[in-house]
């Protein structure tokens, strides 16, 4: 049986929220049992937007993650979960019953993602289902039914590609990313002259650290960029200029820098 | 349990509604036969480029169950506890009192009396009234179709509309290109085919396509850019806000201070002229007034060249990234998108915004505005569209009930008095009031020009004010003036007729309860209301008109428009008059059968299916916007408002001249001395900007674009789900506060912390606001949306009061443009920020 699962490309995603918004509507008070009960007005998040800003001012990075449930592997809530609360069906979607899953508060904590939510008034444990209800009928779940940019898109069956978000829990999640923020590293670089100053434009720029090498050309107004870093302490920024001697910058940090302004002066 | 689906069309896409047992309990894009959908296909570098076969709301329209079901509906009609039409009407405590509920019968009664009362007292023109925008969806429900039909009867006083988000291409680019058939905005058509095939380089100039989704067309065009990304096109925002658009495209983000795009697109300009880098050939034949305008730019004219550097200082932006965005703009093949619909933007809506509308046209105009690749194009409309099926939409004479031929009889308004809406509270609170203009000039430039004074000769002051919804608090400038006029013992009687409680619902005497476009039947196009934004969806991916089927009946005591107006009209002993016997599907009917649409359906397929997809032909021939300018050939764009189209001047634009006008001829002969808004354009300093005096006190700037999450104050407040948004509202202690992002070196110089509620201020009012602490904002720029649709005075009743809903606009000031130009400048605001230390 396929085991269909979502691909989430965060590159695409343009922060519209859309999706977030559909899952509200499909869910808020209408009951779909025995696969969901319905949610209170306006209180859970099944598909859930994160926002990641990235860098300074004026070279800021704005990413959009929506996140829904992972369908782990090795999923939390259902070793959480007593009475075979939490079930995983054939085609791989990890469903709460709304009935058995009652007063198990224990699911809700058991998710690291934060996307199990408690009903108070029912006092029952909820998630998204991955619209089991509709992919049952032929449709596609609502979230990527609204994507106006396929940033969602449904996998006929379990993907090994792709990034899995905050690996570092050790769940194994089907869904999948493209894009997940990671650091930066930019400047501007800029010739200097007796008539003032140009952006320096075609300016090989190479990053380096012990096991790789990349490089990348500046842009018309002198930027470069290299995105996709997890480390940049240890790294070398080395600004190559026909005629003038290179510059070289060490990297230090944490967190995505902007290198500002790097000056190649003239007659150097 | 009973399951039934119903079509419908909100103003952001056509949409499926699921009711089970009376109530909606789903709002899904419209599903519609896969067989339905032709798609069409663009062939650009070997790759072809073609829609999927769906409809991309707008995500508001998720929350659109909210909305209909919101606890702020206006759920029945009610009566100030101290409006006494009899004896004491109190009209001080406007905003102030309560009030209680009352019948249909007794609310009629007394609106028709007080109705006959102001007339015969005071002369028809005592009463004057006026609508909101974009609430609803359908033509036999919008605005102008009860509204005007039962208004014009009574012959009241209308009140003219300002072109509130294009200002300055309006009062400005239209003297330049002409155009003011659409009021300024270039035609779009076929301008995606240009940009995938022809496009090297992208500048969205005060532009953020992605949130203001060419109006009404939804998500359609968000899948372009991203093609256009994907295709490697350069992309250059200039914006003092990171953008939405900006931070899902990429590219180059720059950001000058607030009310100096000018003068960077004077020194872009100076840049081609020193360089020689500009469409000589092009200037030589499609333009007049050059060699001024060379003078000018070089400095014969003031002895201030401007340069990259002059430019610099001005824009606090560095001379270096000027030159290089000149130079690839000049070497590039590049689309100006100057607003979501071409010619729009926060730049053309502050001091003097005439001045960098008409240098957007201008600098396009020197690269070859029309030829492949240059165009004015905002992104969000231009896909192959068959315009040879007519539908009326909206702002059609033929797609209104008070003026369409689908009715037997319309009534004609004999009074000639007008109020203008940005100033009518200045108008009735102090009159006599003059302005130049008739508000939407889109029959001629002359109409600019015209005179007005309140009170006309012969005709009354208003005393009688019946507003149908009530946005103004949060979409008007200095809006605490609303609140003073509301108070008014001028204002005799006020009434207001909505769906929901809004800014202004609290100022009336009378509230009635209104439905929505779900519990009503009606008709429309999504996209577009044509009139003066033709054709306006090819901003669609695929043409549909949608039958709007009333999907539950109207909620609690609420009517419909066209109810409401036709229970006062016969209140008033014309009922059978303004009705002609029809039903509002009666009249949805009417519309269909004088449109194209019966040669392709019938009425009792259409009725049931509940829409129409309108498939662009196999043998589409695609005509580029201006190309026919542009090779000097006989205009071929079906643009049906162009005056000169299919006449012997049909090569020509809609300026004196025919042509591109760096001088404009219509200015010279009108207004030839106005140094405001000069014969050619000018960097002139603004008269709130970063070297007004006042910026002593009030030193951070304003930037106040209309809203990313909502459709100008609608779907705020009425959707809980949308202040789970935090890009949207923000909750603190419970209270969803309205976001003001400001830079981190602004924050921290004044101690404010990322998520503190703040007080933004300045002599007109105080509004409170959480703060988003954010490199997303240039330094001394607060960004905080327009359009709160909250009023929540601390102080309720008092104007002065400090606003905690978010109502920014109250902050703005309502100065014109220029003296001449009456269009509104939001975004020429001085303000200063603290953290705000009182309860919260």
């Amino acid at each position: 049986m396929s085991q269909p699962t979502m691909k989430v490309d965060v590159d695409k995603c343009t922060g519209c929220y859309a999706c977030f918004l559909a899952c509200r509507d499909e869910y808020t008070g209408n009951d779909y049992l025995p696969l969901s009960a319905a949610q209170p007005p306006a209180s859970q998040s099944w598909m859930r937007v994160e926002e990641i800003e990235r860098g300074t001012f004026p070279k800021l990075k704005v990413s959009y993650i929506p996140i829904m449930c992972q369908q782990c592997e090795d999923a939390p809530c259902i070793e959480a979960s007593t009475d075979g609360a939490v079930y995983r069906r054939d085609d791989g979607i990890v469903i709460i019953d709304p009935e058995k899953a009652k007063g198990q508060k224990a699911i809700v904590d058991s998710c690291p993602y934060g996307v199990i939510f408690w009903n108070a008034e029912k006092a029952l444990a909820q998630k998204c289902t991955f619209c089991a209800h509709l992919l049952e009928a032929g449709g596609e779940p609502r979230c990527i039914e609204a994507c106006p940019v396929a940033a969602i898109q449904l996998a006929g069956d379990r993907l090994d590609e792709g990034e899995k978000l905050h690996p570092e829990f050790g769940l194994d999640p089907a869904v999948k990313y493209a894009g997940l923020p990671k650091n930066f590293v930019t400047g501007e670089v800029v010739i200097k002259s007796e008539d003032g100053e140009e952006c320096a434009a075609n300016v090989t720029v190479v990053l380096k650290s012990d096991t790789e090498e990349h490089s990348t050309v500046t842009d018309i107004f002198g930027d470069f960029e290299f995105d996709g870093l997890t480390e940049l302490a240890g790294r070398i920024l080395i600004i190559h200029h026909d005629g003038h001697a290179p510059i070289e910058i060490p990297l230090a940090g944490e967190t995505s820098i902007d290198l500002g302004l790097i000056e190649l002066g003239f007659g150097l | 349990m009973t399951e039934q689906t119903y079509t419908n069309l909100t103003n952001a896409g056509p949409v499926t509604v699921t009711v089970r047992d009376g109530q909606i309990i789903r709002v899904r894009p419209l599903v519609a036969d896969p067989d339905d959908f032709k798609p069409w296909s663009i062939e650009a570098n070997g790759k072809t480029y073609s829609p999927p076969k769906k409809f991309n709301l707008s995500p508001f329209t998720f929350a659109e169950r909210e909305r209909i079901y919101s606890e702020n509906r206006i759920k029945y009609p009610m009566k100030r506890v101290d409006f006494d039409p009899n004896g004491d009407r109190n009209p001080q405590n406007r905003g102030k009192s309560g009030y209680e509920r009352i019948s249909w019968e007794e609310a009629s009664d007394l609106i028709a009396k007080e109705i006959t009362r102001v007339s015969d007292t005071y002369g028809s023109s005592a009463i004057s009234g006026m609508t909101s925008s974009h609430h609803n969806w359908g033509i036999v429900g919008y605005k102008m179709g009860p509204f005007w039909r039962f208004f014009n009867k009574l012959g009241y006083t209308p009140v003219f509309d300002n072109p509130d988000s294009w200002e300055g291409w309006h009062w400005g680019a239209t003297h330049t290109y002409g155009f003011y058939w659409r009021l300024g905005m270039p035609e779009q058509y076929d301008l995606l085919e240009d940009g995938l095939k022809n496009a090297e380089m992208i500048v969205y100039w005060s532009n953020d396509p992605d949130s203001t989704r060419g109006i009404y067309t939804g998500q359609d065009s968000a899948i372009w850019r991203q093609w256009l990304k994907d295709k490697g096109v350069e992309m250059v925002f200039i914006d003092p806000f990171q953008n939405y658009t900006a931070t899902a495209m990429e590219g180059k983000w720059i950001a000058p201070r607030l009310g100096t795009d000018t003068a960077m697109a004077m020194a872009i300009a100076y840049v081609w002229l020193t360089e020689e880098t500009y469409d000589k050939a092009y200037i030589e034949s499609r333009t007049v007034g050059f060699e001024n305008f060379k003078a000018y730019v070089l400095g014969s004219e003031d002895g201030k060249p401007k340069t990259p550097k002059w430019a610099a200082e001005e824009c606090d932006v560095p001379a270096r990234t000027i030159v290089a965005l000149a130079r690839q703009w000049a070497k590039k093949r590049t689309v100006l998108a100057g607003g979501s619909r071409g010619g729009e933007g926060g730049a053309c809506r502050q001091a003097f915004g005439t001045e960098w509308a008409r240098m957007m046209v201008l600098l396009q105009a020197m690269q070859g505005l029309g030829k492949p690749g240059v165009s004015i194009w905002g992104t969000t409309m231009g896909a192959p569209f068959d315009a040879s099926i007519y539908f009326p939409g909206y702002a059609d004479p033929d797609g209104r009930m008070s003026t369409s031929k689908a009715a037997d009889q319309t009534p004609v308004n004999p009074t000639a008095q007008r109020l203008y809406r940005p100033d009518v509270p200045d108008a009735i609170l102090n009159p006599p009031y003059s302005w130049v203009g008739e508000g939407f000039c889109g029959n001629s430039l002359e109409q600019q020009f015209k005179p007005y004074t309140y009170p006309a000769e012969g005709c009354s002051e208003i005393k009688l004010w019946y507003r149908y919804g009530g946005s103004f608090m949060g979409t008007m400038n200095d809006t605490s003036k609303w609140a003073e006029m509301y108070q008014s013992p001028k204002l005799e009687f006020v009434v207001n007729q909505d769906c929901w409680w809004q800014s202004e619902t609290r100022m009336a005497d009378i509230i009635l309860p209104a439905c929505t476009h779900m519990e009503r039947e009606d008709v429309g196009e999504w996209g577009t209301g044509n009139g003066y934004t033709q054709h306006a969806s090819n901003g669609c991916n695929f043409r549909v008109i949608v039958r709007q089927q009333k999907c539950i009946e109207p909620l609690w005591e609420s009517k419909s428009d066209y109810d409401i107006f036709s229970l006062l009209a016969d209140k008033l002993g014309f009922g059978e008059e303004f009705t002609e016997g029809k039903s509002d599907k009666d009249w949805a009917k009417a519309f269909f059968d004088i449109s194209d649409l019966p040669k392709h359906i019938s009425w009792e397929e259409f009725d049931e299916k509940g829409y129409y997809i309108i498939n662009v032909p196999e043998d589409y021939k695609s005509t580029p916007s201006l190309r026919w300018f542009a090779e000097d050939r006989n205009c071929d764009t079906p643009d049906l408002g162009n005056p000169k189209r299919l006449t012997e001047e049909a090569n020509q634009l809609g300026t004196y001249s025919g042509k591109i006008e760096f001088v404009s001829e219509s200015l010279s002969e009108h207004f030839p001395d106005d140094q405001e808004r000069p014969v050619m354009p000018h960097y002139i300093d603004s008269w709130e900007g970063h070297k007004s005096p006042l910026a002593g006190k009030y030193p951070l700037q304003l930037l106040s674009p209309h809203p990313r999450f909502t459709f100008h104050t609608h779907y705020d407040k009425h959707t809980p789900s949308l202040d789970d948004i935090p890009g949207h509202r923000i909750k603190k202690n419970g209270y969803a506060y309205w976001p003001a992002r400001l830079h981190p070196d602004d924050a921290a110089a004044r101690g404010i912390k990322d998520g503190d509620i703040v007080k933004l201020y300045n002599d007109r009012a105080g509004v409170l606001c959480c703060a988003v602490v954010t490199g997303r904002v240039r330094p001394s720029v607060i960004h905080a949306y327009a359009s709160s649709a909250v009023y929540d005075p601390l102080d309720p009743g008092d104007p002065n009061s400090i606003d905690r809903g978010g109502c920014v606009n109250m902050l703005t000031s309502s100065r014109l443009l220029s003296k001449n130009a009456p269009g509104m400048a939001p975004n020429s605001c001085l303000i200063e920020i603290e953290k705000w230390e009182g309860q919260i």
